[in-house]
């Protein structure tokens, strides 16, 4: 309890300040609107906002889970077959260094104004750090234990479905907490190059007609889905690395 | 269980960078237990890993043969420097971890008996986190039991115990092992004198027997023969160069 209230002081002291800045400054509001008008943009277009919102955490949610599945499948295959790994990680590595951003104007002329090129994006964002992390986990289970399994005449199937796969959960979720925090950028500039829906557009809209207040409140909206996407995906990386460890979740 | 066969290892070790211990002849007896006592890095545990066909950091120039000409390949159990159990896996499962591993169900009444066996009757589902090191080892202990095969290869097991957890789980091994042939790597002279059959000292100067106290195992840790030969272990261990004098004593 104390820790929210703790947030709370300072998200309230970060309001004043806010506040402080605009009379201080005397900006007119289309440049920097205060919290007080920025509260009432977010109650009058709460329904836009809500259908907004829907839109892009529809796009971030399939982008997650479409591209934490590949992303896992990817490590576990590369995994099961070291001679491709090894054939196939450079290249992985190398299509990294193409800004995925750069590709969002290709996708959304491949697939369209609607939200599959921002899960495509979105997916495309994640896919590489899931897969790496996993991956990376997947090849650091404890030597002693792979020994022990030898010498048990265990396959090599069954030891990386019933060894290395448990034991490279809490890899997987960091790979998972890093996909969170890029999802939402994924789909956001996925919405910017192109949309008809969605936070970004949203925003993008409000900004062409001044309506500066719209566009802070669309932010807002966008932040708090961040937070919770952020908590919700910690929880379950929490969740992982107490199975892996062997303690009961949240001890 | 199918009968326990010796196992002879002889030839010259190679550990690469130009570190070898030449002529290596041991012999490790048929269903009885015997140590292989030694300083950390001479490379005992090499040794063992290569008996156990485990990746080695070093090679053996000569061959291991068992007395019944079989392979050991699939007769061996492996009990490592640590417990190796699975945390994610509770006491039962990480008993039953070598069947699940080969696609095999574990006998639930075997694992049970087994539990109750190494003294952990009411443990089944807790997880090694939940266990101390003494009851892990317990655990490890019990697994290896569930693979029931007659060669067991112990690579200081209990090194990391407290003296009194070790002296039972040293009792607990030897009691639940008998008639297999167990070769244990040890550092600890009080442990080899303890529990050898036939003891074996293995040096830079290289591998030699060591004679082990007349009365049979398991021996009493206070009693006069075991202090005398750990005395004689740790002098052997002290002074390379004596082993073969004493061995031959």
């Amino acid at each position: 309890m104390s820790r929210v209230a703790g947030i709370l002081g300072v998200a309230a002291v970060a309001i004043a300040l806010w506040q402080a800045l605009v009379w201080a400054t005397g900006v007119p509001p289309f440049i920097l609107p205060g919290p007080g008008r920025v509260a009432v943009a977010l109650w009058d277009a709460r329904l836009l906002l809500a259908q907004h919102f829907t839109v892009t955490a529809a796009e971030v949610l399939a982008g997650i889970v479409l591209g934490s599945a590949l992303g896992a499948l990817t490590a576990v295959q590369l995994m099961a077959a070291p001679r491709l790994a090894r054939a196939v990680m450079p290249v992985l590595v190398f299509t990294q260094a193409v800004p995925v951003f750069a590709l969002a104007p290709l996708l959304t002329l491949w697939l369209g104004y609607g939200i599959w090129s921002k899960i495509a994006m979105t997916l495309l964002i994640i896919y590489f750090p899931v897969a790496s992390a996993f991956l990376d986990g997947l090849r650091r289970t404890d030597p002693g234990l792979l020994d022990l399994a030898r010498t048990m005449g265990a396959g090599r199937a069954r030891t990386l479905l019933f060894l290395r796969l448990p034991a490279a959960l809490p890899a997987f979720a960091s790979g998972l907490r890093l996909a969170a925090v890029y999802a939402p950028i994924g789909a956001v500039i996925g919405e910017w190059v192109g949309a008809s829906q969605g936070l970004g557009y949203l925003m993008l809209l409000a900004n062409g007609r001044a309506k500066t207040d719209l566009m802070f409140a669309a932010l807002i909206v966008l932040a708090l889905m961040t937070v919770a996407l952020h908590a919700g995906v910690g929880a379950l990386g929490r969740r992982l690395d107490a199975y892996a460890a062997g303690r009961a979740a949240g001890g | 269980m199918t009968p326990a066969p010796g196992i002879r290892i002889a030839g010259r070790l190679d550990f690469g960078g130009g570190y070898a211990i030449d002529g290596i002849d041991l012999a490790v007896e048929a269903g009885r237990w015997t140590c292989l006592l030694g300083p950390s890095g001479v490379g005992k545990s090499t040794l063992l890993r290569l008996i156990a066909g485990l990746d080695a950091g070093g090679r053996l120039d000569g061959a291991i043969t068992t007395t019944d000409g079989a392979p050991l390949a699939g007769r061996i159990a492996w009990m490592g420097q640590t417990d190796l159990l699975a945390p994610w896996l509770d006491v039962a499962g990480n008993i039953g971890l070598g069947a699940r591993l080969r696609g095999e169900r574990a006998d639930p009444a075997r694992v049970e008996r087994l539990i109750g066996e190494v003294g952990l009757a009411g443990h089944r589902e807790k997880r090694p986190a939940a266990l101390s090191g003494g009851m892990r080892q317990r655990v490890a202990l019990a697994r290896t039991l569930m693979e029931d095969r007659p060669v067991a290869l112990l690579d200081e097991p209990f090194s990391a115990l407290d003296a009194r957890t070790r002296a039972e789980m040293q009792e607990l091994a030897f009691r639940v092992l008998a008639g297999r042939t167990v070769l244990m790597v040890t550092h600890d002279p009080a442990e080899a004198a303890r529990l050898g059959h036939a003891i074996h000292v293995m040096t830079e100067a290289g591998l030699r027997p060591f004679p082990a106290p007349a009365s049979p195992p398991i021996r009493e840790p206070g009693a006069r023969e075991t202090l005398e030969t750990q005395a004689a272990l740790l002098a052997a261990l002290r002074a390379p160069d004596g082993v073969a004098a004493e061995a031959a004593r």
